[in-house]
């Protein structure tokens, strides 16, 4: 659509996601449990995805957490790959993972 | 495949949704889990007079409120017993010179704190020390798209402009925005221009929140309520945006309830999942609870603990759950999906917070209420009594646009 910007973005391996400002990955010490806290609502990641979005610092490549995951569990890349890249952009189209900025100027 | 994310503040008619999953993790109030979003109204003072304020027609003076060490001590014991969310309101909240201490505060002790305000007394050099105190998220309500209506709205010369010029310093400050648009009878025709403006105000959320009818707004439903029609459009009109506008701006949409079938489950329910704190430190079970009279509310400046009065106070239990409940509640298949509707709306039209809310069509008042909205809304008296601390101004005569 002609003049919108979508918020939301496309994760391939050479991503760098981070969490928006508003996006918050905290543990609850109360409640013993991750949760992502954002703009009126709480919600409450599971441990896959709490341990991907540990890695979700604007620095790390998905290519690099692809790797890292792979070797951890030592599993065939090309199946994490994908599972990493759907849950990502799952999380992105949620609002819950942006770009990295570049340097502007 | 189980879900990646569980959305911790969806109606838990469904035991494995995240809220049930976050309130069966056990806290300090073993019950009723302490809530995980506290709304804290620092004051009651603003220098707009919107006629459908939110706070009571009595309003707080500002001597009455808490201190800053106060306020500090309780977002510290907030933090400790499990609150993960505050929401900094008001009044104006920006009307407090300690609002950056409050919010850096908020930081320290690791809560995530909204803003929520009518911006019109916020400078850039304000707005960037609160980002740097850690402010997570600003929400600024508009009256209208442009100032004729909405300052006539607000009772304030040039807030429409001065909402403006802040929303978009909040995002040059990088900080996630909520436009809140509070829609009623005289500015429902904006509607597609309001939802354009967030849109071009790069706002990631917009909430088109219909008047709900509690004290001030209450006084001021005649000039207030929409007609059925505007109504049907309305939801039109936020659909077809919600579809267009998927993945720029997210839509959430407020009915107002006269023309439900069905109460809102207000608060999540009285005293399950929310709670806020009054300027004077009152601990309630909403902001408009202190309307229902004969309920004594507790204080952070009495002896007891925040987690204490949240679960033992007489107030907070009284309407707790679904024993209290008259018929046509009791043996109504809804009571746990709605829990009755709202306390503080069936007290202010039936006389008695006990009653099913007249919202629900299965109260004996529904249908006169549904026809005591329209027929005011046809009417179409459009004076404002605009909400100051001197009980309410009625707007000089003239024309408002029948």
């Amino acid at each position: 659509m002609a003049g919108l910007r979508s918020r939301n973005i496309s994760v391939s391996e050479a991503s760098r996601p981070v969490l928006p400002r508003h996006a918050k990955l905290k543990f609850d010490e109360t409640r013993q449990v991750w949760v992502i806290l954002a703009p009126e609502r709480v919600l409450a990641p599971d441990e896959i995805a709490v341990e991907v979005l540990q890695l979700c610092d604007g620095v790390c490549s998905v290519e690099a957490m692809i790797d890292q995951l792979a070797e951890k569990y030592s599993a065939e890349r090309g199946a994490i790959a994908t599972d990493v890249i759907a849950m990502l952009q799952d999380l992105a189209d949620k609002g819950f993972l942006t770009e990295a900025r570049e340097k502007t100027s | 495949m189980s879900p990646t994310l569980t959305d911790a503040n969806l109606a838990a008619s469904d035991p494995r949704d995240g809220l049930a999953v976050l309130e069966q993790r056990g806290s300090t109030a073993e019950t009723f889990g302490i809530p995980l979003a506290v709304l804290a109204e620092l004051t009651h003072r603003c220098p707009l007079q919107c006629p459908y304020c939110s706070n009571p027609v009595e309003l707080e003076r500002g001597g009455s409120e808490l201190t800053t060490e106060e306020w500090k001590n309780v977002l510290t014991e907030l933090a400790q017993i499990g609150v993960l969310q505050i929401h900094f309101s008001g009044g104006e909240p920006t009307a407090r010179k300690d609002l950056v201490e409050l919010v850096q505060h908020a930081s320290d002790v690791g809560l995530y704190s909204n803003l929520i305000t009518s911006a019109v007394l916020l400078t850039r050099e304000k707005l960037s020390a609160l980002a740097d105190a850690g402010l997570c998220h600003v929400q600024i309500s508009f009256q209208g798209n442009e100032p004729v209506v909405a300052d006539r709205v607000a009772g304030f010369k040039h807030a429409h402009q001065k909402k403006i010029e802040v929303a978009r310093w909040t995002r040059e400050l990088d900080l996630p925005l909520t436009v809140n648009a509070v829609m009623h009878r005289q500015n429902l025709f904006q509607l597609p221009d309001i939802i354009q403006m967030a849109v071009d105000l790069d706002a990631d959320r917009l909430e088109v929140a219909n008047v709900q009818y509690y004290g001030w707004a209450l006084r001021n439903r005649a000039a207030l309520m929409p007609t059925l029609e505007q109504i049907e459009d309305t939801s039109r009109i936020v659909e077809e945006a919600q579809a267009r506008l998927k993945g720029t701006l997210a839509i959430d949409y407020v009915v107002p309830d006269y023309y439900a079938l069905r109460p809102k489950k207000c608060m999540g329910g009285w005293g399950r999942q929310f709670f806020n704190i009054s300027p004077a430190g009152k601990i309630l079970p909403c902001h408009a609870a202190e309307t229902i009279t004969g309920l004594e509310f507790e204080s952070v400046r009495s002896n007891h603990s925040i987690a204490w009065i949240w679960q033992n106070s007489e107030a907070f239990n009284r309407y707790r759950g679904t024993g209290w409940m008259p018929e046509p509640c009791r043996s109504c298949e809804f009571k746990e999906i709605d829990f009755g509707g709202c306390r503080c709306q069936a007290f202010a039209l039936t006389g008695d917070a006990g009653n099913t809310d007249p919202a629900c069509s299965l109260s004996p008042r529904h249908e006169q209420i549904f026809k005591q909205a329209e027929s005011e809304a046809a009417a179409n008296n459009n004076r404002f009594i605009y909400r100051n601390f001197a009980g309410g101004t009625l707007e000089a005569g003239g024309d408002h646009g029948a």
